[in-house]
């Protein structure tokens, strides 16, 4: 029964939300539509959850006295502090209120920071990946250079063929290589998927039978 | 006497009829002096000509749809080229005559409107007329028209069609790998890689990072992640290897804490499996970056798994553990993150190859003939999209009338 009931609630909501993108009948719609409706309750129940995990996994480490115990405190301060003036300070977390302040002040530019970074990380991940040691990369060694000037201005005044030849580069072998992967990736999300549904595959259950 | 009384008399009486018909001729000019003074007032652009009406008004039950919807098309009004015309108005009653309500109106240029308010099973009146804003030309009329629901979208035929073809090849291939029959998989090196990659772990004494990506369980990429992580996982039980998979999804970290844990007991290993380290760290995507780079700089794990769907912050998650010295294995479907973990990772699995990933390394014989079952429906794509090429260059070339197969593959 452990196993039997997710087996066969899985494959009545599979076939279900295979069948209902063939028929656009209001009354099977609506019924689809009552789903998604669902899904998005049980995934704000989850954050309950989450929250959950997040606050024994910091408590554990700062019991146990973990040698990083401190940014386990940081973590439950910031948690603690912005559920409490999302809560009870004035305004909630109306534009203008302590949360929003917060929220702009100090979670969006920290995030724009990591976003930031990954400028220097394509830097560093181009100096240890463009060297000409096989012929693949040199290949791409080559297409990356022509690529990179020709989206700049400085390609065209160079030459006017460096911008065309990016434009090739990007709409000819770099597409067809896209729809290629691209085309194998959703016969191969079907294939999981209807394993899934069928119940031939359950590992996501917890593994074995 | 008054001077006009005494020029009367002189008049009539000296000259009498001769004065009389002068008189009467000066005075009949003056109307006709008024008249041709009003000919001249009137020009030819205080003429007001009335906009010119669209024709042809056709309306239809919207095919393949919910129901409560009509389709209407129209030639359009011969005022468009003068610029006179800016929208058009689309008017709906339940009567012929009476009781018209407007119910939406479209840009200069367009010929179609749905309308999605209809009643279904009640008969509908329209009518259509061009306007500049502020006045508006005759109108167009149709109908009755009655909107219904229909039970099947033909639209998606050819796509019913090929999904039919795709569950008969996987049964096939199940069929077959569990009547015993050899299947051939071809090597994927990332696969092969994992064990030397918890032994190396296992080796140095340092943990495994999993990542599986930040997407949520309904995503399939997910699924196909969580499938690794079991196997991952009793790699790891195996060799007591601490196994660290930080989540940026609350259910995805429930089902992974439940298949970790069932995977430690099935080597005979639960009391190995620690709770806390398949935990919940953030949704946020660069706040979970953030929290994982911390991870990976504190910890230094000696191999990361990276396995799902990610978006911008692959590379960032790959550099900074290139930069730890873990050895780093990949496998997404992100199409555009794919060149970040080539370069940056050691091993990547490509596309389809994470979908592979859970028949390669269990090695299930039904697993296995859903991939050989996957692979003969890509072979018939293949060849349905060669015959479609072949068709439409014919048509472009002109050595064929028109090109009949690729409007066949187009879906709705």
């Amino acid at each position: 029964m452990r196993r039997q009931l997710p087996l066969t609630l899985c494959f009545i909501a599979g076939v279900f939300m295979a069948v209902q993108y063939f028929i656009p009948h209001w009354r099977v719609q609506d019924v689809y539509d009552r789903f998604l409706t669902w899904l998005q309750i049980i995934f704000a129940f989850a954050f309950l959850l989450g929250t959950v995990s997040l606050v024994k996994v910091h408590y554990h480490k700062i019991r146990n006295r973990a040698a990083d115990r401190g940014f386990s405190w940081v973590v439950l301060a910031g948690l603690g502090s912005m559920i409490g003036l999302g809560f009870f300070a004035p305004g909630h977390n109306d534009p203008g209120s302590p949360f929003d302040m917060m929220f702009q002040n100090v979670q969006v530019p920290i995030e724009a920071t990591m976003f930031s970074l990954l400028a220097f990380y394509i830097a560093s991940a181009a100096f240890r990946a463009f060297r000409a040691r096989t012929l693949e990369a040199t290949l791409l060694l080559i297409a990356a250079c022509i690529v990179m000037l020709g989206r700049v201005p400085i390609g065209d005044l160079i030459s006017e063929r460096i911008p065309e030849a990016t434009r090739w580069i990007l709409t000819v072998p770099n597409l067809a290589a896209k729809r290629g992967i691209m085309i194998g990736v959703g016969l191969g999300m079907m294939a999981t998927a209807l394993k899934i549904v069928l119940g031939i595959e359950r590992a996501w259950m917890g593994g074995g039978d | 006497m008054s001077e006009f009384d005494r020029l009367l008399s002189v008049l009539f009486s000296r000259t009498g009829p001769v004065a009389a018909v002068a008189l009467v001729l000066v005075l009949s000019l003056c109307p006709c002096a008024a008249i041709a003074q009003e000919a001249d007032g009137p020009v030819v652009s205080d003429i007001i000509v009335p906009i010119a009406p669209p024709t042809a008004l056709h309306v239809e039950d919207t095919p393949s749809d919910r129901g409560s919807s009509i389709t209407l098309t129209w030639e359009l009004s011969s005022d468009e080229e003068t610029g006179r015309v800016l929208i058009y108005r689309v008017y709906r009653s339940a009567d012929a005559d009476t009781g018209f309500v407007q119910v939406g109106r479209v840009a200069v240029g367009s010929s179609t409107y749905r309308d999605g308010g209809a009643t279904d099973g009640e008969p509908a009146f329209y009518r259509v007329t061009a306007s500049d804003g502020e006045a508006e030309s005759a109108f167009a009329a149709a109908g009755p028209i009655v909107s219904s629901p229909q039970w099947f979208n033909a639209t998606r035929a050819n796509a019913m069609v090929g999904t039919i073809v795709f569950v008969f090849a996987i049964v096939f291939f199940v069929r077959a790998a569990k009547g015993g029959k050899e299947l051939f998989i071809r090597r994927l090196a990332g696969l092969d890689e994992i064990d030397n990659a918890v032994g190396r772990a296992t080796e140095m004494g340092k943990p495994i990072l999993f990542i599986s990506g930040l997407s949520g369980i309904s995503d399939v990429a997910t699924i196909a992640a969580i499938n690794i992580l079991g196997e991952v996982a009793k790699k790891t039980a195996e060799y007591n290897t601490r196994l660290i998979v930080p989540n940026a999804d609350p259910i995805v970290m429930a089902v992974e804490q439940e298949v970790v844990k069932e995977a430690y007991a099935k080597v005979g290993r639960p009391d190995a499996y620690n709770e806390d380290d398949v935990f919940y760290l953030t949704r946020s995507q660069f706040a979970y970056v953030a929290g994982v780079n911390g991870i990976m700089v504190r910890q230094r794990p000696a191999t990361i798994l990276y396995m799902g769907m990610f978006y911008a912050e692959s590379l960032v998650l790959a550099e900074t553990g290139a930069s730890v010295g873990s050895i780093q294995i990949a496998g997404t479907d992100a199409v555009t993150q794919l060149p970040f973990f080539i370069t940056s990772c050691d091993y990547t699995l490509i596309g389809e190859e994470l979908y592979a990933a859970s028949a390669y390394l269990s090695r299930e014989p039904v697993l296995l003939g859903g991939l050989k079952g996957q692979d003969m429906f890509k072979f018939v794509v293949g060849v349905v999209l060669l015959i479609a090429v072949v068709s439409a260059t014919l048509a472009a070339l002109g050595v064929t009338a028109s090109d009949p197969i690729t409007p066949l593959l187009a879906t709705g």
